[in-house]
């Protein structure tokens, strides 16, 4: 079996599970948006405030609550799958590539729908031709951050305190997103570029790509 | 032909603690060899470190010709079945299911997962979750994965405990099926029976150390 067919058999197989048990869905969803309707009912009657503020908290939460969907998903990388698919022949950097591809899917149906929930909530003042470039950002950013939250799960692999170890790598680590994706929107809504902020989200994710395909390996033999 | 498992002096440290020291075996080409010894002494660690899944801190190994350790696992990996403590299943997937997925990532023919079911006895209780599968049915299901994938080097963890008759029948097709065409397997059991039955020689572990008991 090729690279990409064991990476694609794991996020089939990840993504038949979340279907199942709705971890991501059913869960940190609702409790997003529960957050997303607390932050106006603190900011009392000023709507124009909480229209100008809706996209930044839909970052804010977006971010992290995404975190949250990414550590869950490499939390759920239980040891004995990943013997079974050690002695499957399974290539470790296949493993993680497949794990980045269903957390990514999952993440975007989520930062989706908590776009479509700030919108209704917030009616934001959305500057002319944002879908793109708002929709790049969403994009980018699920795919940095459950790259950032898969590698985070590699490295603590093994560790008896793995949940808040990952959770003190992927924090800082997501600076460069959480910078890149509320920039974007805020530069649109400036009229001032927005390439320079879709090229730190597409470098921070080249680099955690590159990072967990070259350590997958060395990094699963470091956890034995 | 090269012995499918030699170890000299191979020791293993998990957590700061020693668990295996000075290990000297070595297991032929079509053998049997049965471990056993009490909680703790470190049969499941030796087992592991067989499957691979374990490195060695010392001495120098060798299974199935590649040096434990080394990058030269992987190459090995695939040939080796181990059936351990904790079944190796997806409990939010079928039992059918989770075959279904191993044979895809094993690059196995998927045409033979409804035989190995049939063989197994879980023809009609294949699409039971895991989760809601008995014992003996989740063991049955990695026996069907092994029938299919033949591994060279079978390694069992107390693969016998709770099964009935015809399902250790099913285990012995294993053993018999690896060490036919010159493979190994190795089984651990508490019960002196099982390995007294199957095993040609016999290792007692004790705090991590080996001795010859037949």
């Amino acid at each position: 079996m090729s690279f990409w067919d064991q990476a694609l058999e794991i996020a089939r197989v990840d993504l038949r599970i979340e279907r199942r048990i709705g971890d991501v869905l059913r869960i940190v969803l609702p409790f997003a948006v529960v957050a997303l309707l607390v932050f106006p009912l603190a900011l009392g009657v000023d709507l124009s405030a909480v229209s100008r503020l809706g996209p930044a908290v839909f970052w804010a939460i977006g971010i992290l609550f995404g975190m949250q969907i990414a550590l869950r998903h490499s939390a759920d990388d239980r040891p004995e799958r990943r013997d079974l698919y050690s002695l499957l022949g399974v290539d470790p950097s296949a493993r993680f590539v497949g794990r980045c591809l269903s957390g990514s899917a999952l993440m975007v149906v989520f930062l989706l729908v908590l776009l479509v929930a700030t919108i209704v909530l917030y009616s934001p003042d959305l500057p002319d031709g944002w879908p793109l470039p708002v929709l790049a950002g969403l994009l980018l950013t699920a795919i940095g951050l459950t790259e950032l939250g898969t590698l985070a799960g590699e490295v603590t692999a093994g560790l008896r305190s793995r949940t808040t170890l990952a959770s003190l790598i992927v924090a800082p680590l997501a600076l460069p997103l959480v910078i890149g994706a509320s920039q974007t929107l805020e530069s649109l809504a400036r009229d001032a570029g927005i390439l320079r902020w879709l090229i730190l989200l597409v470098t921070t994710d080249l680099a955690l790509a590159v990072a967990g395909v070259a350590l997958a390996r060395p990094l699963e033999e470091a956890s034995r | 032909m090269a012995a499918p498992i030699v170890l000299h002096g191979s020791g293993v440290t998990l957590g700061g603690q020693v668990v295996l020291r000075g290990l000297e075996m070595s297991v032929g080409p079509g053998e049997v060899l049965g471990i056993t010894g009490p909680n703790g002494s470190g049969k499941t660690t030796l087992l592991r470190l067989l499957a691979t899944l374990v490195r060695p801190d010392r001495g120098e190994g060798h299974v199935l010709g590649a040096t434990l350790g080394t990058g030269e696992v992987y190459r090995v990996r695939p040939k080796i079945g181990l059936i351990g403590h904790v079944p190796a299943l997806i409990g939010e997937l079928s039992l059918r299911e989770n075959l279904e997925h191993a044979i895809r990532l094993a690059g196995a023919d998927p045409a033979r997962i409804e035989p190995a079911l049939r063989v197994v006895g879980l023809d009609e209780a294949a699409d039971r979750k895991v989760e809601t599968g008995s014992h003996g049915m989740l063991r049955r299901t990695e026996v069907a994965r092994l029938l299919i994938t033949q591994p060279r080097l079978l390694l069992l963890d107390e693969a016998f405990s709770g099964l009935d008759y015809y399902a250790q029948e099913l285990i012995d097709t294993l053993i018999d099926r690896a060490t036919r065409e010159g493979g190994a397997a190795v089984i651990v059991s508490h019960d002196p029976r099982y390995i007294a039955e199957r095993a040609g020689k016999v290792l007692n572990i004790s705090a991590g150390r080996l001795e010859a008991l037949k």
